[in-house]
């Protein structure tokens, strides 16, 4: 190992590093009071080390959880190598956690100090803290509105930095003496899982695992100092940790931190990153409101926009790849980039991007396919928390929007022939789940080969597709094989219908729950002259279902083509009168479904979908985001949809 | 919930049996009542009880015709609203004044404008002095727009808000001139539940933070009863009850004016 020989094996160390060759280059900026702040190398170093110190002060011990709840800000990243020279032990939690969430991984972590970002995470941890016998210590960054807490646990993150100076000069010495005990093999941080099912689990990252998938990618993308990244996505999850922290301490570029969550679009646009990462969701948001504005501009610009827009479907992806293109074409596409394209990707602040992920949920080829075509270099790539975020990363010259790529440099995949499920080595393979020793041995093998959960298969070209979750995957009563999300995703891939949850497993045929997308729904109905009041009315609405039968009716089709699912075309269906949601429970936090609660709540109308009623009356019983109890109750219609014969016949 | 130590002082400003008519119309009777330095004090009545011709004379809009106002000791006879707010009275409307073309940083700017020295001429040249102020009041707004979490709409013209951050924008104009007594005229009117709750924490913050005495009118008895120190209640111009918001919830008169006589 390299790093090994260099010394280079920890956070720390590279931080380090980073602040003795390229001290005052830039590390992190952060916009603050409207202007973009910036911290180079040398103040984070300081900071951290600062930090550490204090926090040492405060009584951590080696291996004393650290966790960490907030917003993207710099303070809150330098809590991680602060932590970690220290012998920390950081662990991210996500900040939109409700306190129930929050507390159990505080506890489960053992966690001793909690370091928050403002007042509102301060009252949430107060208010669990009686419950959290470990928690010695509460540090917070943000002072507004702290006077009055009285509290002697509470410290603000000022002084705790001037506590570690101070011991800096009575202990000199004491900072490097630590920082250099850790080794690669050493637990760097615990990241926890959001769940799709039961309680999160704690999966235990080694800074072998941290390191070495930071520098592999960093080579594989030729990632520099020069490069840029919005960090906006939360810092608990695990590709936020990889882009924000390990790549960008392993390359020294810098991290920018947006204003906060309502202001992202804006200060990307204002930054220009050169390395973007999001959620396919975020992608297609900014499709659908692009298209949503370019309905009210005139005429003129409507026409040239579609124009160009043909043109660039035609040949954009083409170009990228440098395959061959007419001239004829290439000159269309070169006015084209002046006249749309350009000012297109400026205003959404791709203008800079070199490279574009996305991950966590399969893609719809449209989208995917038109953002290639207007020269932005999107890829996808898949992987887990255990696997330090990728598996399997698209190269720039051979990129489809159906697979996931071919194994990233140092990875390897194989299928399980039995189950279909995927299975891995990478040198980010997770050391073990955190106190959970039955977990681990479930998902790794003795040999090193981890469960993915994931059904999947390998290309002749050796290229991974996934279908869907391995334990999703059932049959229908006649045998046919029902891959739910495969379903769902065919139907999410339309503007109209912003969710979707198949049912058919043991079942005679497949039917579906359908969430409609209230701004390109509400902007449609608006078109059409249609008032409605609420989610619930639009929702319920006649044409609506006209509208989204045709959804269905589409991707009916759309599988008649494949002999193997024909049999799984969804043949009732129904629209749910309010929109599934992370904070009722209903999608894990990255907007998973959670199938095994919605069946519960929604039990009733899975029913009416195998009878034939054609309207359904529901009270269900749920908990809100603030602990709130209340009931939904609504009256719901149900309506058939039409399927087609197989058009294919299995060889 | 943080213990709420705030200091209440002494009287900053005291009203005197002040009377206010429009010809016939007799909009304020003989009203008396004081605000005391950091108290959030609230003036509630129906709608035409003279709240608002109330808050028109504490910042020398209206002149009562009879009766006295003094501020911070000092009784004053013809004040201009201006001259109020060089003093540190700083207002908000009832029907948002806001510039409506303009973003919401430049509406914030113009709550400096009493603040600034610079003269004309070196203002538009923006060179030297005039620059190192614009920046400081720059940096000044920018702690207001901080404070009130508008970050994402620095930029957007205010036409363009919907009407809760519209007043939110209002207030923070008023905070920019670093008012010592902020009159709230209705901050709550029109608004959803959820904004009527940021806008108390907003004032709750302002008090509180910033050491702001706060004046405020509202119709809505819940909200006001809940962040008040002391509550005065008007009706048909004149004083029907004053106290701390227990004493007026309980108060007979104050059910009668608000519910109807013989309930």
């Amino acid at each position: 190992m390299t790093n090994k020989e260099k010394g280079f094996d920890t956070f720390p160390k590279l931080l380090r590093r980073n602040a003795e060759q390229r001290p005052d280059l830039p590390a992190f900026r952060e916009k603050e009071f409207g202007i973009w702040q910036t911290y180079s190398w040398k103040d984070v170093y300081d900071n951290s080390r600062a930090l550490a110190l204090g926090m040492v002060n405060l009584g951590l011990k080696r291996g004393d959880a650290v966790a960490i709840i907030g917003s993207n800000r710099p303070h809150l990243y330098w809590v991680f190598s602060a932590a970690q020279a220290v012998g920390g032990l950081p662990v991210p939690i996500y900040q939109d956690g409700v306190a129930d969430e929050i507390k159990y991984v505080l506890n489960h972590a053992e966690t001793k100090i909690v370091v928050v970002e403002d007042q509102e995470q301060v009252d949430k941890v107060l208010s669990i803290l009686d419950e959290c016998p470990t928690i010695e210590h509460v540090i917070y960054k943000e002072t507004r509105g702290m006077r009055h807490y009285k509290q002697t646990n509470l410290t603000s993150y000022e002084d705790v930095q001037e506590q570690g100076r101070a011991y800096d000069a009575k202990h000199s010495g004491f900072f490097e003496e630590e920082a250099a005990k850790a080794t690669g093999a050493d637990i760097a941080t615990i990241m926890y899982t959001s769940g799709t099912t039961g309680r999160p689990k704690g999966v235990l990252l080694s800074f072998d695992n941290l390191v070495n998938s930071g520098k592999l990618s960093v080579e594989f993308e030729n990632l520099t100092e020069k490069d840029k990244v919005l960090s906006y996505l939360p810092m608990a999850w695990v590709g936020d940790h990889l882009f924000s922290y390990s790549q960008a301490t392993q390359a020294g570029f810098a991290v920018n931190c947006p204003e906060n969550a309502e202001t992202v679009l804006n200060d990307l646009k204002e930054l220009g990153p050169t390395y973007y990462f999001a959620p396919p969701a975020i992608f297609e948001t900014m499709l659908t409101q692009m298209m949503i504005r370019m309905e009210d501009a005139s005429a003129i610009k409507q026409k040239m926009f579609h124009y160009f827009i043909d043109v660039a479907k035609r040949c954009g992806v083409e170009i990228m790849e440098k395959k061959p293109v007419s001239l004829k074409d290439r000159l269309l596409y070169a006015i084209g980039n002046f006249l749309v394209y350009g000012p297109l990707k400026n205003t959404l602040g791709f203008s800079q991007i070199r490279i574009a992920y996305t991950a966590g949920a399969p893609m719809g080829p449209e989208v995917f396919k038109l953002y290639r075509s207007l020269g932005l270099n999107l890829k996808q790539l898949y992987g887990q928390t255990e696997s330090c975020a990728y598996v399997c990363i698209q190269s720039d010259h051979d990129v489809r929007p159906d697979t996931v790529g071919p194994p990233a440099p140092g990875c390897e995949i194989k299928i399980d022939e039995k189950s279909g499920e995927v299975l891995f080595k990478s040198p980010g393979s997770f050391v073990g789940y955190f106190k959970n020793d039955e977990a681990t041995k479930e998902a790794k093998t003795a040999d090193g080969w981890v469960h993915t959960g994931d059904a999947g298969i390998m290309t002749d070209d050796g290229q991974l597709k996934i279908i869907d979750r391995a334990k999703d995957v059932g049959k229908l009563n006649d045998g046919t094989l029902f891959a739910p999300q495969y379903i769902e995703n065919k139907l999410k891939f339309f503007p109209f219908i912003s969710e979707a949850v198949c049912h058919g497993d043991g079942r005679d045929t497949v039917t579906a729950f359908v969430n409609i997308d209230l701004e390109a729904v509400g902007n449609w109905a608006e078109r059409q002259g249609l008032s409605y009041t609420s989610y619930g009315d639009l929702a319920g609405r006649d044409e609506i279902y006209a509208q989204i039968k045709e959804c269905i009716e589409k991707v009916n089709r759309d599988l008649a083509i494949d002999s193997e699912l024909a049999g799984a075309q969804i043949s009732r269906f129904l629209v749910l009168p309010k929109a599934l949601d992370a904070d009722d429970g209903e999608l894990t936090r990255t907007r998973k479904v959670r199938r095994r609660i919605i069946a519960e709540r929604y039990g009733t109308l899975i029913e009416a979908l195998y009878t034939d009623v054609t309207d359904v009356h529901i009270e269900s019983d749920m908990t809100f985001e603030d602990g709130r109890k209340g009931s939904l109750k609504a009256d719901i219609k149900v309506r058939d949809t039409d399927s087609f014969p197989a058009l294919r016949v299995a060889s | 919930m943080e213990e709420q130590n705030r200091q209440i002082g002494d009287v900053l400003l005291a009203v005197e049996d002040i009377s206010l008519s429009f010809g016939a119309v007799r909009a304020i009777s003989d009203v008396s009542f004081n605000i005391k330095k950091g108290e959030i004090r609230a003036i509630i009545g129906p709608n035409g009880a003279g709240k608002t011709s109330m808050l028109n004379c504490i910042n020398g809009f209206y002149h009562p015709q009879q009766g006295t106002i003094s501020y911070k000791g000092i009784t004053r006879n013809q004040m201009k609203p201006y001259e109020a707010a060089a003093q540190g009275i700083g207002r908000t409307f009832q029907n948002v004044a806001l510039f409506k073309g303009m973003s919401t940083l430049d509406n914030i700017m113009t709550g400096r404008n009493l603040k600034m020295k610079s003269s004309l001429l070196s203002s538009v040249i923006w060179w030297g002095a005039a620059q190192k102020e614009e920046l400081e009041h720059r940096r000044f707004v920018e702690d207001i727009i901080d404070f009130l979490e508008i970050e994402a709409i620095r930029k957007t013209p205010v036409g363009r808000l919907p009407y809760g951050l519209q007043k939110r924008v209002e207030l923070g104009r008023a905070l920019a001139a670093e008012p010592e007594l902020l009159l709230l005229d209705e901050p709550m009117a029109g608004m959803n539940l959820e904004e009527k709750e940021d806008m108390c924490r907003f004032i709750l913050d302002v008090n509180d933070e910033f050491g702001t005495t706060i004046c405020l009118i509202e119709h809505d008895m819940g909200v006001v009863m809940d962040i008040s120190d002391r509550v005065m209640v008007l009706d048909y111009g004149g004083k029907i009850a004053d106290g701390t918001p227990e004493e007026v919830r309980a108060d007979q008169n104050v059910i009668d004016a608000y519910l109807g006589g013989g309930h």
